[in-house]
């Protein structure tokens, strides 16, 4: 202790036998970060496996005759702009509008659906042309890191209508605020999981 | 009292929810920065005026920087949020994530190179 004179006063305590106050919720980002941190652990996971299988083709396509890259460019763009827009959102909720919130986040779902229907697209033709995720290592490493992401980009789509009906029953009450601050980490970090995909997968898949 | 070592936070509670400020400037600066660090690269691979070497490993540059871009612009992330623990889980996140990455991919290519050769036909095999 660096008061020797006034801890000897005291009895020194190491532990509060009172409670003090934990106003609702506020744990609730950082509980938040730390459970995006482990979905980045199963990310990490499914990278890894698509870094060893990637180059298993079993005789198969490889990703240069699969990956149509403006197609992903147009999805990489989708996800760029629901990004963008949902900070929009973030901004109408700090003047405290809540139809313009809601506005936005309804934007920031189309087009994630809209990203979510490219990728459908791209899934389903593949699976029309045979590169199923039966067919080599490759494709099923592709189709479980990409459709992880995709199933990712689903719930977060059932949260932001989730989110809209909230806000227009309760208005931008404490609680709501919160959640629009939750959804946009989760949304952002979807976004920022999709620059590996892009990057590890697509361009570099089509690279090597 | 004695000095606490836990500051504010064992004195009196926690007076307010900490929110990240975001601002337009932001959210501005981070989508132009990000559509430029994902044009480059598509361009890069699509157009191909490198080798391919050269061509990946610029492109995992871009993609670094622009996971950065995110984390700082949309995510707001500082080294004080949180009172330093955002930062500190996403630092150990990172360690177990290079590990993961770094240990998969060099234990699998050990593996590959010292396999025994096989037959393609599994029935010769003693």
């Amino acid at each position: 202790m660096s008061h020797p004179t006034s801890a000897a006063a005291e009895p020194v305590s190491f532990y509060q036998l009172e409670e003090h106050a934990h106003p609702e919720g506020h744990s609730t980002m950082l509980g938040f970060w730390i459970y995006l941190m482990s979905d980045c652990l199963i990310f990490s996971i499914l990278f890894a496996c698509y870094a060893v299988l990637g180059g298993s083709y079993a005789a198969g396509p490889a990703p240069k005759d699969l990956f149509d890259l403006p197609l992903v460019a147009l999805n990489t763009a989708m996800l760029l702009f629901s990004s963008i827009t949902y900070g929009f959102a973030v901004l109408q909720m700090q003047q405290g509008r809540v139809r313009g919130t809601q506005l936005w986040l309804a934007v920031t779902a189309l087009f994630g659906a809209a990203f979510l229907g490219i990728e459908l697209y791209e899934f389903h033709h593949l699976i029309e042309i045979g590169a199923t995720p039966q067919r080599s290592a490759f494709l099923s490493s592709f189709f479980t890191l990409v459709g992880t992401h995709g199933l990712h980009v689903t719930f977060g789509i059932v949260w932001l209508v989730t989110l809209m009906v909230q806000l227009g029953r309760h208005g931008l009450i404490a609680a709501n605020r919160r959640r629009v601050m939750c959804l946009s980490m989760f949304w952002h970090f979807l976004d920022v999981i999709w620059i590996g995909v892009f990057t590890i997968v697509y361009l570099l898949g089509v690279l090597r | 009292m004695t000095p606490d070592p836990h500051g504010e936070q064992a004195a009196g509670g926690h007076a307010e929810i900490e929110m990240p400020h975001a601002s337009m400037r932001d959210y501005a600066i981070g989508f132009l920065l990000s559509a430029v660090l994902t044009a480059i690269p598509f361009w890069l691979v699509m157009t191909r005026p490198l080798e391919a070497g050269a061509t990946a490993a610029i492109i995992m540059v871009f993609a670094v920087a622009q996971i950065i871009v995110h984390m700082v612009y949309f995510l707001h992330m500082t080294p004080k949020a949180e009172g330093g623990w955002s930062l500190t889980s996403l630092v150990f996140t990172i360690i177990i994530l290079a590990i993961a990455l770094a240990g998969s991919l060099w234990v699998m290519h050990h593996l590959n190179t010292n396999m025994m050769p096989m037959p393609h036909d599994m029935s010769q095999l003693p």
